[in-house]
């Protein structure tokens, strides 16, 4: 990060997924909760979305993993083996209800900043009081 | 039976994956947005991290922005009144800080790397999110 060419590299790379928010309509949280909404109009683009970006990423992640030259921490390597536990499930279970209430995840949320409502800020402001009342529930689901 | 909308979330998709391996390849770190944001606004240490973070970031937001400015501005829609976006996005933030992720650093990098935590996580959102869309849904037409 020493370098502007390194600062650019970041936001074009950062720009190809703004790009795949906007363009797999992931940006609207409507077309989010018609993929949750399995029982009304049930709407599968978030599948399709999901399998387009394993498709190319899969691939990539194992051949960047298997190469010594990129120098991954061992904490990414070594995150395979390491056990689900409370945390991960309650963490997990309290987004669901939350990602269900709102249709939106933190990526749509961020790239909507590029043309912002009420709602984008709003949104957001929560998410940030959320992470900072999350060692509140780590101290209570250890 | 394929729709456009289909089309382009696959293609939006691979843009996301693709992304999401750069920046592995890139910084070693996972192009997680929850964690990102997270590393930027959760008591923020200045250096790398944070500086990658903060150029993706801005990419994310610059690539939604440059995209809607040739394509037209993405219509933002929410399925559910907008008073829900405060507890919403408060559960997504301290969710996906006690869960250390959301749809991209478990839904596709996670995934990406047959990572077993990552699969019962993002397992576990789906289907609560489903759930919770389901619940709603049935208490709002009884």
């Amino acid at each position: 990060m020493k370098t502007l060419a390194s600062i650019l590299r970041h936001l074009l790379i950062g720009g190809l997924f703004g790009v795949g928010l906007v363009l797999s309509d992931m940006i609207n949280p409507a077309r989010v909760t018609g993929f949750h909404d399995v029982t009304g109009a049930w709407d599968p683009t978030l599948l399709f979305v999901m399998g387009g970006a394993l498709l190319v990423s899969i691939p990539l992640h194992q051949l960047i993993l298997k190469r010594p030259r990129h120098k991954i921490p061992e904490t990414i390597k070594q995150s395979r083996k390491l056990r689900p536990d409370r945390q991960l499930i309650v963490g997990a279970i309290l987004f669901g209800i939350g990602w269900g209430l709102s249709g939106v995840c933190p990526g749509p949320a961020i790239a909507q900043l590029a043309n912002p409502q009420s709602e984008t800020f709003v949104f957001l402001l929560s998410v940030i009081g959320g992470q900072y009342l999350s060692p509140i529930l780590a101290g209570i689901f250890k | 039976m394929l729709e456009p909308a289909h089309i382009n979330g696959a293609m939006g998709g691979a843009l996301i994956g693709l992304s999401a391996a750069l920046y592995l390849a890139l910084s070693g770190g996972i192009a997680g947005i929850s964690g990102l944001l997270r590393s930027l606004t959760y008591f923020p240490k200045p250096g790398k991290k944070l500086l990658s973070a903060l150029f993706f970031l801005l990419g994310l937001i610059g690539g939604a922005w440059a995209y809607q400015e040739l394509r037209g501005t993405a219509s933002i829609t929410y399925a559910f009144p907008s008073d829900w976006l405060i507890p919403a996005g408060i559960l997504v933030g301290a969710g996906t800080s006690l869960g250390s992720g959301c749809t991209s650093g478990h839904g596709i990098c996670g995934i990406s790397r047959f990572s077993p935590r990552s699969l019962i996580a993002t397992a576990t959102f789906v289907a609560t999110a489903i759930l919770t869309v389901f619940i709603v849904r049935t208490l709002g037409s009884a």
